[in-house]
């Protein structure tokens, strides 16, 4: 069970209206502009609608909406809130 | 005082620049690159300053053009636009955010005013800012609160710019952030600001917010099936505004301008200058301005569609659908925009911040059949396709029109796959953007933009419109020598002589034309042509289509001399359809009709589109391509359309 609880997924792989916890974020060319749209460790965010097709998703971070392709929530470690 | 305007994208900065210069503005681009530049001016007790507005970002570490302008600009005091000062717009609704960039410029060390905008939705919000709090963590900087989009602020931004502070302060973070290099030192810096902010608790009911109107709406507007029917509703209602009602004014300015001309030529002494005044520049100028309503409803439905926030869902729901192709969703308004003229849809892909993606997005807008067209292929499906009804009802001209967008359309998507696995990529491309709230439309934000985009239209593609145009008129006016003894020739003919004064006009300006140096260009390169059907006077109608290529209809109504009157369109047809060929065939056969047809959906006979791209590519390079690779198609195509029905 603690094993299943620390689990990760990444966002891409969330599904709707799952509010779920910011773990990591992978460091390459996107990280510094996914930390600038406010994705940062700790902070709360969810799916709330998918594009036709499901991708690209659109998630609620702090009262704002954020689009991403699938491979950029890809980079984005979350774990359950 | 140069004053900067800087901002994260959303917040309502063009409507702040808006209300604080008026319609004083200048539209320029950043040096050496194209990134939009806008300047006016601001009155304050002290004097007058100049307000640029910079692009929107979220930071200043660049990964977009827009990007490295903002970063390039403020590592370099010597750079023409470096601020004196800053004026920077945040979304008071969304504060912490927004502060991370305004942090930034902090540290950098620039007098700087923080407008927290939108300031009555942060109240409908429930949000209980610390304004003291805030002015208290960056006591530098001056902070007032505005409400631009019901003009609320001006006073005091004004007020406030006079009180800025200047000199030495202590950094809200770090000094040097601007030389950190690496993803990963960049991402830790933004990283622990944005944790230093929050640290702040600058936002007392910093509640998270429930799904709200904008969710349950984004997931009709976002709907699989509802989604695109929407979509394509709205596509529709534009393009009966841009096809049928746009004609009303189009009608009548190019009514103006045959009037103008004829009454120019009536009343001016005869002599080169006025030849030159009503044969080449007033129609030249005509055939610019004859298209500012289409370009103007375009844009007024596209710039509608962006203030409502409507805009960004289409980008989201586009962007799987355009990927594969090489595309980004930001890419349907370019080449929707294009099908009405590819020049301001061309100017329009500055919004893809992907360079790869925006270049073919550029390089294949083209195909999409323009509004130019439009007279070119309604002649000819009128001369060679019969007037049939499918089953009755479905018009077969209609669905060759169909088919011949249609076919743009393919091409643009088939260039772009092939053009994706081509060129190389300089940086990797993102899609990550925001979708702002649903508002409505504020409708001087839309004038400005239509405004802008008329402007640009008329006087960046109109002065090469014209000058082609003048160009052409000149080629088409003057001839060798010999040509004098043609006319002599002309005119011991029977058939001249018994001729109408009327008739014996037309024949002379056939005459002359043909014998002028464009017409022996045609005949020149009438070898080249006649594989894809054509003779040397379709050659020159050719030539003369690369000032727009509308003019390919006056052109053959001069060649055919046929007057230029109300009548013409009529006569012209008749015409075209008793011409034979050396053979004594109909030289307009359907598949010489056919073959021009396809010819003119891909060739790229437009110098004023040529201009653009290679002002938005900063290169000769990317525009020849173009030139090169469409007029290939053109031909190979034509050639094919040709040898098959024939």
């Amino acid at each position: 069970m603690g094993l299943l609880l620390h689990m990760s997924q990444t966002l891409d792989s969330i599904s709707l209206n799952e509010l779920v916890e910011i773990a990591a974020i992978a460091n390459n060319a996107i990280a510094p502009k996914l930390t600038e749209m406010g994705l940062t460790k700790g902070q709360k965010i969810k799916a709330i609608f998918k594009a036709p097709f499901g991708d690209p998703i659109a998630y609620e971070i702090n009262g704002n909406i954020i689009s991403m392709r699938k491979e950029e929530a890809m980079q984005v470690e979350v774990q359950m809130a | 005082m140069k004053i900067a305007l800087f901002g994260n994208p959303n917040t309502g900065k063009s409507t702040i620049f808006n209300m604080l210069t008026g319609l004083r503005q200048q539209v320029g681009n950043f040096p050496g690159v194209t990134v939009d530049k806008k300047k006016g001016s601001i009155k304050t007790a002290q004097g007058q300053h100049q307000l640029t507005d910079f692009p929107g970002t979220y930071s200043i570490f660049a990964r977009s053009l827009d990007e490295q302008v903002v970063k390039e600009v403020l590592g370099n005091p010597l750079h023409p636009d470096y601020p004196d000062a800053i004026i920077y717009v945040a979304d008071a609704a969304n504060l912490e955010r927004n502060l991370l960039f305004f942090s930034q410029l902090y540290d950098l060390g620039f007098p700087i005013l923080l407008v927290l905008n939108m300031w009555d939705r942060a109240q409908q919000k429930g949000l209980d800012i610390q304004l003291d709090l805030l002015q208290n963590n960056f006591p530098a900087a001056a902070v007032v609160t505005a409400n631009a989009r019901v003009s609320l602020g001006k006073d005091r931004i004004i007020k406030a710019l006079d009180q800025l502070q200047s000199g030495a302060r202590t950094a809200f973070h770090d000094h040097d952030f601007q030389t950190l290099q690496t993803d990963a030192e960049q991402t830790r810096n933004s990283d622990d600001r944005l944790q230093k902010i929050r640290s702040l608790q600058l936002v007392a009911a910093a509640k998270h917010k429930t799904a709200n109107q904008s969710t349950r709406l984004d997931r009709i507007l976002t709907h699989r099936i509802y989604g695109y029917l929407i979509f394509s509703a709205i596509l529709l209602i534009i393009f009966q505004f841009i096809f049928s009602f746009a004609s009303i004014p189009m009608d009548f300015i190019d009514g103006q301008f045959v009037h103008l001309s004829s009454w120019s030529a009536a009343h001016l002494p005869d002599g080169l200058l006025s030849k030159l005044l009503t044969q080449g520049l007033i129609p030249g100028i005509g055939g610019v301005l004859v298209f500012v309503p289409q370009i103007a409803i375009l844009f007024f439905f596209i710039a509608l569609l962006e203030e409502s926030g409507y805009l960004s869902r289409v980008v989201f729901i586009m962007d799987r659908l355009m990927r594969p192709f090489g595309l980004n969703g930001k890419s349907v308004v370019p080449l929707l925009s294009s099908v009405a003229c590819a020049i301001p849809g061309i100017m329009s892909a500055r919004t893809i911040s992907d360079w790869k993606e925006r270049l073919i997005t550029i390089l294949v807008a083209p195909f999409m059949s323009c509004s130019a067209r439009i007279p070119v292929y309604t002649l000819l499906i009128s001369l060679v396709i019969p007037k049939i009804y499918i089953g009755g009802i479905l018009s077969l001209q209609g669905l060759v029109l169909f088919g011949l967008y249609l076919l743009g359309i393919i091409f643009a998507l088939g260039t772009a796959l092939l053009l994706k696995l081509l060129v190389k990529s300089r940086t990797p491309g993102f899609h990550l953007m925001e979708l702002p709230d649903y508002k409505t439309p504020r409708l001087t934000n839309v004038g400005f933009t239509v405004f802008e985009k008329v402007k640009v239209f008329v006087f960046d593609a109109g002065k090469i419109i014209v000058a082609i145009s003048i160009i052409l008129w000149a080629l088409a006016t003057y001839g060798p020598s010999s040509r004098q003894q043609a006319l002599d020739n002309l005119h011991q003919t029977q058939s001249y002589t018994f001729a109408t004064t009327a008739k014996q006009q037309e024949l002379d300006n056939a005459l002359l034309l043909s014998e002028s140096y464009i017409g022996h260009f045609g005949k020149w390169m009438e070898p080249a042509i006649a594989p894809l059907g054509y003779d040397w006077k379709i050659g020159i109608a050719l030539l003369s289509s690369f000032a727009a290529r509308e003019v390919f209809v006056g052109s053959l109504a001069t060649i055919y001399a046929v007057g230029d009157d109300s009548s013409t369109q009529k006569r012209l047809i008749e015409k075209l359809k008793e011409e034979k060929n050396d053979h004594g065939q109909t030289t307009y056969s359907l598949a010489t009709g056919a073959s021009l047809l396809v010819f003119y959906v891909f060739a790229m006979q437009c110098m004023a589109t040529l201009a653009v791209v290679k002002r938005e590519t900063n290169s000769w390079k990317w525009p020849l391509l173009q030139l090169g690779f469409m007029g290939v198609i053109a031909y190979l195509s034509a050639f094919l359309v040709y040898q098959l029905l024939v």
